[in-house]
């Protein structure tokens, strides 16, 4: 058994390894449910939930699931774990649950989760997968809360729903971006954050 | 609702990527030349064509609160729809499954041409989102599932081909070195979204 480095397993995700900006895993929920922090942060739990879990699982099973159908094996997992989220959210938080509409659903086939237990749960010992999972999840809820703070805060003026720019800048003549809300800006946003990143890593950069 | 606004609706104004970034990671990955895109393209085409009404029946019939109605009185007060998840999916990876092996034995051509792309479809974000939509909006009938299938399979290729013709132009250009690859493809799929909200404004 060899000596795992939790530092590295649960840092490295959430800046240098990061799912969304550097594996460029898991964007297709990232974008839509960024309008507002709140739906941000509630789905990037659900993902770290999700793909903490699922890693854990599979991770306790690697030894007895036959390679050739170890992808039907591994949905079932993570469409279990999704499930348990959605009917979590539908009994407690039933609003967000509806902003978040099909979007938790989508969690099955994000990326992260097949993604990291194709690559380490499927490999490793089941402690330092919930781990890695985890530390995934969290990489994605980061990038997650930073494009859903620029977005409410531009387009809304609000953060968590309440006012943050103050009515007098109103009566001055500020306006709401409203072009910040609509879906393309996210996509502006995170090439943005891409290129901020890259910028800072030299050893990302694409030829 | 009519089928052909339906069509133009889901091809243009609910375009998968574009209105809702679904199955992005593969739209990603695999643009960068038109030929791919094309394979991968036309494989979507076919699986959410054949997945979706398959999962509208099955949603119909199965899981809808009260659609087990036709089994008997003692079914008709259930309600399955927490089961959709798993189902949706296992109909689509069994799907793509056999498509992939039918396509092998009766089109050795096309096969070989998709290559690897074909099972990749079962983690595809937009197949399983159009199950989810389909499910949410409660289309009246099969025909209103399969034509909007249809036309979703249709704009993703769309955006797809589009986006590979770009990126196949875009590599001769000069663009700061941060930004190279995923941050300016990313800024351009966020401006060709930009062109694609101008279709917002039509009423069908």
């Amino acid at each position: 058994m060899k000596d795992v480095n939790y530092k590295e397993l649960l840092l490295k995700p959430i800046f240098k390894g990061n799912p969304v900006t550097v594996l460029v895993l898991g964007i297709c929920s990232s974008l839509a449910v960024t309008v507002q922090m709140k739906g941000a942060l509630v789905m990037a739990l659900s993902v770290t939930v999700v793909t903490g879990l699922s890693s854990l699982v599979v991770s306790m099973m690697r030894n007895s699931i036959p390679n050739r159908i170890r992808i039907i094996v591994q949905l079932v997992v993570v469409s279990l774990m999704v499930i348990l989220v959605d009917q979590f959210l539908k009994a407690y938080s039933y609003s967000i649950s509806k902003t978040l509409s099909v979007y938790v659903g989508l969690i099955i086939t994000n990326c992260i989760v097949m993604g990291r237990i194709e690559a380490f749960a499927l490999g490793n010992r089941p402690i330092p997968s919930l781990v890695d999972g985890l530390a995934n999840g969290a990489g994605y809820g980061l990038i997650l809360v930073i494009v859903s703070f620029v977005r409410e805060l531009l387009g809304s003026g609000t953060l968590f729903g309440m006012r943050i720019i103050p009515q007098s800048f109103y009566d001055a003549g500020y306006m709401n971006n409203g072009l910040i809300i609509l879906p393309p800006m996210a996509l502006i946003l995170l090439g943005c954050i891409v290129w901020v990143q890259r910028s800072l890593q030299k050893d990302l950069q694409e030829k | 609702m009519d089928y052909i606004s339906l069509f133009v609706k889901s091809i243009f104004i609910d375009n998968m990527i574009f209105a809702y970034f679904l199955g992005m990671c593969s739209y990603l990955a695999v643009s960068k030349n038109v030929k791919t895109a094309t394979g991968l393209g036309i494989a979507v085409i076919f699986v959410l064509l054949i997945t979706l009404p398959i999962n509208y029946l099955l949603n119909e019939f199965v899981f809808k609160p009260g659609a087990l109605s036709w089994a008997g009185e003692k079914f008709a007060s259930l309600d399955l729809s927490f089961l959709s998840f798993i189902v949706f999916i296992a109909v689509i990876a069994a799907i793509t499954q056999i498509v992939e092996m039918v396509v092998e034995k009766f089109a050795p051509e096309l096969y070989s041409s998709l290559g690897i792309f074909l099972p990749l479809i079962a983690v595809n974000c937009a197949i399983l989102g159009g199950s989810l939509f389909m499910q949410e909006r409660d289309f009246v009938n099969l025909g209103e599932a399969t034509v909007y299938s249809l036309g979703s399979g249709i704009g993703w290729f769309l955006a797809i081909v589009t986006l590979a013709a770009i990126r196949e132009k875009l590599s001769y250009s000069n663009v700061p070195a941060p930004l190279r690859g995923l941050g300016i493809t990313f800024i351009t799929v966020g401006l060709m979204a930009i062109s694609f909200m101008t279709f917002m404004g039509i009423q069908l």
